[in-house]
């Protein structure tokens, strides 16, 4: 009509602040995009001779890089599930104690101390596996053979240095404990007190309340954390390779002095000494791991994902 | 004595007589618990401190406490199934059994503690911290050239981390939208996953397809192998912080024509640094203690190496790790040393988190004025 034609908008004045500015958070983000993408070129790069190395260029009696590699990842992925194993039970413990058990004062402070497990360096936990924990433990296995000998997992002999698969495995658990429990912990927090107290109002003790809302509540939270627990205890190193004498077995027993050794220590212990294709060999067995613990933590991520759309709580 | 008595008396009378109270007849005294626990472990302790001098071998205290939590669980859930039913019963297991999830997961922490404080002090000394291994066989020697590594190398990775990370954040914080946020969240996620071996082969390819040298070690790229563990912890730890920022401070900073940019830098930033240097501080604690990638980058050395971008360059972890893998003929030395640096480290993560706590009770933003 008579109105004037539409205003020019009104453009924000170009600032050479704010393009700089916004030019280097665009560029840092996909800096990490970038760096994962290297991450994988490069390490994939470095690993491509080695997938058809001569066969005497692996050590032990492996003929081609999947024989090598076999028993790594058996060993890599055995290790951890024990840990796991072992971790899990005790988070959730640990995690109820201090969102529901612990005098509300004090819940804080607990978790703080739980916490100071997780700033332990790995190699202090290497010296405490092979110093104190594989001495400490022995005794107890020789009697585990002896009585439960039996049983495929603590078939003798036993090893006369208890630094075994489940020693590893008892540092490991130690070591990502208070991921599981920090996570865990978090999740069983965000409950509906609504829930939480009408399972009270109705009568039930303090373990029914946990069973009827807490635990159904936290499930997917349980889960996801200790995937990222199991992410944590494939990749780990130190504590493999200082505390474990390994060998080149598939073997389940977790009590014998012939144990699997995992990816990561196998790196650690022979990277230092490697030389042309043995280093390309040992960058695809990290390959190999990567791509492990990559499905690992995706599975994860996955699961907490899923969570967030069917959470009890909306 | 006929004070003491009766009110020992008078439950027990209540509970026989006609009128009983169904709500409190059948439960265990307030303290009943306590008790119990406490008798189990003196039990326990009587034992071990028994087995101990009977057996001449030292008094076995984590076994004590440990059985002694085992015994009270057994006990209480006995007590309190006769008394006060299976349903009660079954909670004070539980409650027992979460509460020795606890006391197990103290054992390994109390344990690590105090070896390694015992084992630490004998070489924790002026000579640790102001030598280095060269030309050092069997005793003496020290770390100062670890010491220095470490600082260079963790320091230098702070360096590369943090204005990528805090960037990235704000990023995500501030400008991101669409699918390069989505994927930059992502990924962060991922690389939070990425093993710190793998972080150390990554850097080893890098530099070695770069300098061409197939044995290439370094400290930088220690460095950037440490950056790779790092920037995700900075990133998560940031963005939480910056999303905490109330938006009525952005919304008034425009308000008042302040440029987007500004806004970020002095409105904030500045709200939410406690936030972020507390993550900061958290995150190199984290790394500092990474010997794996390290090991493969910037290997091991006994001499002081100032130079990130030439030569070996050795670091506390990978020091302590040598010092116990390559015992050399005087046994006790090389584990002393070993020890030494292992109590080190840890001082040095606790007193990073400690400044980090510190630093957030200090300096954030005062609420409620």
């Amino acid at each position: 009509m008579t109105t004037a034609p539409a205003a020019p908008a009104i453009k924000a004045k170009q600032r050479p602040g704010d393009r700089v500015f916004s030019t280097a958070t665009v560029v840092s983000g996909s800096l990490i995009l970038v760096t994962l993408a290297a991450v994988a070129i490069f390490l994939v790069a470095q690993a491509l001779p080695a997938f058809t190395a001569e066969p005497t260029a692996f050590k032990g009696d492996a003929e081609n890089f999947w024989q090598y590699v076999g028993p790594l990842v058996f060993g890599t992925i055995w290790a951890a599930a024990l840990a796991l194993l072992m971790a899990v039970p005790v988070a959730i413990g640990i995690a109820l104690f201090i969102s529901h058990y612990a005098p509300r004062r004090l819940a804080q402070a607990l978790g703080y101390v739980i916490d100071l497990l997780a700033a332990v360096p790995s190699v202090v936990f290497g010296l405490w596996g092979i110093t104190v924990l594989a001495p400490a433990v022995q005794p107890f296995y020789t009697s585990l053979t002896e009585w439960f000998g039996w049983f495929p997992l603590f078939a003798g002999p036993v090893s006369g240095t208890g630094r075994t698969i489940l020693t590893v495995a008892i540092v490991l658990a130690v070591m990502i404990l208070p991921i599981i429990t920090a996570l865990s912990r978090e999740v069983f927090l965000q409950t509906p007190v609504l829930h939480e107290e009408a399972a009270l109002a109705l009568g039930a003790t303090r373990w029914e309340m946990i069973k009827l809302a807490v635990l159904p509540f936290g499930r997917p939270g349980i889960i996801s954390a200790s995937m990222l627990g199991l992410g944590r205890a494939l990749g780990e190193t130190m504590v493999v390779a200082m505390v474990l004498s390994p060998a080149a077995v598939i073997s389940f027993a977790v009590l014998q002095s012939q144990n699997p050794t995992t990816i990561a220590a196998n790196i650690a212990l022979n990277f230092p000494e490697a030389h042309d294709i043995g280093v390309n060999i040992l960058i695809a067995t990290g390959l190999i791991l990567f791509v492990i613990t990559l499905a690992v933590n995706m599975l994860a991520r996955y699961i907490v994902e899923r969570r967030k759309d069917f959470s009890g709580a909306n | 004595m006929s004070l003491t008595v009766t009110p020992q008396q008078a439950p027990t009378g209540r509970s026989t007589g006609p009128i009983a109270n169904t709500l409190t007849a059948g439960k265990l005294p307030r303290f009943a618990a306590l008790w119990v626990l406490l008798g189990c472990l003196a039990v326990t302790t009587a034992f071990f401190v028994i087995l101990a001098a009977a057996s001449g071998t030292g008094f076995n205290i984590a076994a004590a406490v440990f059985l002694g939590v085992v015994l009270y669980g057994i006990v209480i859930w006995v007590l309190s199934r006769v008394v006060e039913g299976t349903r009660k019963a079954k909670d004070r297991l539980v409650t027992a059994l979460v509460s020795t999830a606890f006391t197990i997961a103290l054992l390994p922490l109390i344990s690590v503690a105090y070896t390694t404080i015992a084992n630490g002090i004998p070489r924790f000394d002026v000579q640790f911290f102001s030598e280095s291994m060269r030309n050092v066989v069997g005793a003496g020697g020290g770390a100062l050239h670890a010491i220095m590594g470490t600082l260079l190398i963790t320091g230098m990775a702070a360096l590369i981390s943090v204005p990528v990370g805090l960037l990235t954040a704000i990023y995500l914080v501030e400008y991101g939208r669409g699918k390069l946020k989505h994927g930059i969240t992502f990924f962060v996620d991922v690389m939070t996953g990425i093993p710190s071996i793998v972080a150390g082969l990554f850097a080893f390819a890098l530099f070695a397809l770069f300098t061409g040298d197939p044995g290439i070690r370094m400290g930088f790229g220690g460095a950037v192998a440490l950056s790779v563990l790092m920037i995700p912890v900075v990133v998560r730890s940031s963005e939480e912080m910056l999303k905490l920022v109330p938006n009525e401070l952005r919304e008034a900073s425009y308000a008042l024509g302040v440029p987007k940019w500004l806004t970020i830098v002095k409105v904030v930033l500045p709200t939410s640094i406690a936030g972020i240097i507390t993550g900061v501080m958290i995150a190199i604690a984290r790394v500092i203690g990474e010997t794996a990638p390290l090991l493969i980058i910037a290997g091991f050395t006994t001499s002081m190496n100032y130079n990130l971008f030439e030569g070996r360059m050795m670091t506390l972890p990978v020091f302590v790790y040598t010092q116990y893998m390559n015992q050399g003929t005087d046994v006790q030395a090389y584990i002393d040393r070993a020890w030494a640096g292992a109590l080190t480290l840890i001082l040095i993560v606790a007193l990073l988190n400690i400044v980090a706590r510190v630093v957030s009770k200090l300096f954030s933003p005062k609420t409620g004025r």
